[in-house]
């Protein structure tokens, strides 16, 4: 068996076996790195110590604050602006649940705190390898380092808070292969879009995905953790990546790195699929067609190319997307005229993302009508942002610079899209009223959020990256 | 193993139909009611913004809104139900509603982890199962876990599948905690080789 072919998901999954699983008992996996938000943690603090446990490890666990923290600065009395005292009570249990258990918060006041997917691969902690678990859907971020990394819910993040293991049955394997050579002024964002495009919404049910192929390995880091974060919206909880040199040139200089970080690389390094890994699907992608994508609909899947006509409805769910989101079929897609713009995420809220933006910002104005966000994925993002202007380029330009979190993706802090708006939004998710109630989202790029700023209407980037 | 929740053995319920594809967990319960540090009392706003007006007036003609939740305990969604976010808070408002069982043709993974570990019973059926339930909203149906048989109003008996574990620690009303705090020596075990 052991001279068999494996997958790079087979590599990593077999070395976090510590029980094997059978027919009537899933595999006891163990749990290398957990990250804990204030969300979806108080109850699973609560269930551990109603049995008088404590955290484990400790050492494994890091939090931060992100979901339902204001991205607005305190006012002259050091207040917060929490959206509800429930807000506010939510990020004080964590700070009290961290403090009581020994666990890292990276929380306010700290030059580390970010999106949860955002600070752990700044910080070092993701690595090559690694099992991670969050209690949050898009943990599959950390699969771009080669990582099992998946979301889970609060039973079992009170699971791997007391036994830093999880109960799990292992998944089918696909793989995804987008080949060819991308355009100019496509992202990893269109990638993504364009992936969930063919595999539908649940798609990906049951499957742990691997993305290979020329146009993965020539995305960047960012890129790469943009693709395995949508990973979820086709359905598949986990989405990876083999490392490369890349990875490892990324990870190098970062706080929580092995100290003997070239012993690390070279392992890391052996972490691929073997040549004739068998999985249980695989499709093709070519990359070379892809455009800027934007959605029309209210499922991530439900997206097309900028360039094409919102698509006529070939069945009742399309119809009830359109209808919500007040599109024509048969629509150019820049009749609709947009009311605010969300750049920031755990999709889209790195460095390489902002600089996308601000090179067709850099400039120019938003156009009268629109409101703009522009929310740094971490501390860290703001700070390197800052350093290089980016931030001057985006208020100069009329948007708001704000404070780092989740902020409009999820929209629980406060800061929400109203009833009827259109929303162009980097973020992962166009469900109805995810971004508010009644609030209309249109997922795409950040260089295509930036244009359609600029334009007033959702606009394909190439138009001000060929005129720049 | 610690009790968790009462033991699923056999019911029988008039189910409520919500046919709509892609439901996902942020229609189930807005992230605007995930502030909560409590598991309980989210059965009020589940389908929060399907359910109600903007003023908090239940919609009249809303199905959670026109059924008694003691005599429809089993929910029947469109396709891929469950899809989306992680949040746990979705089956601990379906329960605190009333619920003991989703039907749908696809039940997204995360979704039915999170439902296996509180009393919510995630049933897949093929789509000629599902189509009788569509068209027969009205109808009631009878769950033994024990079979692993759904049954149909009509005599129609469908062999469901779940996973072995859960299903056992749903039946004996434990979960799945204790199960992994048992492990701890082969967990121990398992760090003392592995350690860096």
């Amino acid at each position: 068996m052991s001279d068999q072919p494996k997958s790079l998901f087979d590599k990593v999954w077999e070395k976090h076996i510590v029980e094997d699983e059978s027919a009537d008992r899933p595999a006891v996996l163990y749990i290398d790195l957990h990250l804990v938000h204030e969300v979806t943690s108080p109850q699973a603090f609560s269930a551990i110590e109603e049995r008088g446990l404590k955290v484990r490890r400790p050492d494994r666990t890091f939090a931060t604050l992100d979901h339902s923290t204001p991205t607005l600065p305190p006012n002259e009395k050091g207040e917060r602006p929490y959206f509800t005292a429930d807000a506010k009570n939510q990020v004080e249990t964590l700070e009290r649940n961290t403090k009581n258990h020994g666990v890292k918060l990276f929380g306010w006041g700290s030059e580390n705190r970010g999106v949860v997917h955002v600070m752990g691969p700044e910080m070092g902690l993701t690595q090559p390898g690694m099992t991670v678990v969050c209690g949050d859907s898009h943990t599959s971020t950390h699969g771009a380092f080669g990582c099992i990394a998946f979301g889970i819910g609060t039973s079992e993040v009170g699971h791997v808070l007391a036994t830093q293991c999880l109960a799990q049955r292992k998944p089918k394997t696909m793989r995804i292969t987008v080949t060819g050579e991308l355009q100019a002024g496509v992202s990893g964002k269109d990638v993504a879009l364009t992936i969930i495009n063919r595999l539908g919404f649940g798609g990906g049910t049951g499957y742990a995905l691997e993305y290979c192929g020329p146009v993965i390995d020539a995305l960047d880091m960012e890129g790469r953790m943009t693709v395995c974060n949508l990973s979820i919206e086709a359905g598949a909880r986990c989405g990876m990546i083999a490392p490369d040199q890349k990875t490892i040139e990324w990870l190098r200089g970062r706080a929580y790195v092995p100290s003997d970080y070239e012993a690390a690389a070279t392992e890391w390094l052996k972490l691929k699929s073997d040549d004739g890994a068998v999985f249980d699907d695989e499709i093709t992608i070519d990359g070379s067609v892809i455009e800027p994508m934007a959605t029309w609909g209210t499922t991530p899947d439900q997206g097309a190319p900028i360039s094409q006509a919102v698509p006529v409805a070939s069945n009742e769910n399309e119809a009830k997307a359109l209808k919500y989101m007040h599109f024509g079929g048969g629509d150019a897609r820049g009749l609709a005229k947009v009311d605010v713009v969300f750049i920031g995420s755990c999709t889209n809220g790195r460095m390489a993302d902002l600089r996308a933006a601000a090179e067709i910002m850099k400039g120019r104005h938003i156009a009268e009508g629109v409101r703009m966000l522009v929310v740094p994925g971490s501390e860290q993002v703001r700070a390197e942002a800052v350093a290089e202007g980016l931030d001057k380029i985006f208020t100069d330009a009329g948007a708001e610079w704000r404070l780092p979190g989740c902020s409009m993706c999820i929209a629980m802090n406060g800061d929400f899209v109203q009833p009827g708006q259109l929303a162009v939004s980097t973020s992962n998710r166009n469900f109805e009223g995810r971004q508010g109630p009644g609030a209309r989202t249109v997922l795409a790029s950040p260089a295509t959020a930036a244009a359609s700023a600029i334009a007033g209407h959702i606009t394909d980037p190439r138009t001000y990256l060929q005129s720049a | 193993m610690a009790s968790n929740q009462e033991p699923i053995n056999t019911f029988s319920s008039r189910i409520a139909v919500l046919p709509e594809a892609n439901i996902d967990t942020d229609q189930i319960i807005p992230a605007r009611f995930l502030t909560t540090t409590s598991r309980k009392g989210l059965g009020v706003a589940a389908f929060n913004d399907w359910r109600y007006e903007k003023d908090g007036t239940p919609k009249p003609d809303f199905i959670l809104n026109t059924i008694d939740p003691e005599e429809h305990r089993v929910l029947v969604g469109g396709n891929n139900f469950g899809c989306g976010s992680s949040r746990e808070h979705a089956p601990w408002a379906l329960t605190d509603y009333g619920f003991k069982a989703v039907i749908s043709t696809e039940i997204a993974d995360i979704f039915t982890s999170n439902s296996l570990k509180n009393g919510l019973l995630p049933i897949v059926v093929t789509p000629e199962i599902h189509e009788n339930l569509l068209k027969n909203p009205q109808q009631r149906v009878t769950i033994d876990l024990e079979s692993n048989e759904l049954r149909l109003e009509d005599g129609t008996v469908f062999i469901f599948k779940i996973e072995a574990f859960a299903r056992q620690c749903l039946l004996e009303g434990v979960d799945a905690m204790g199960w992994l705090i048992n492990r701890l020596p082969a967990i121990e075990t398992y760090e003392n080789e592995h350690a860096a």
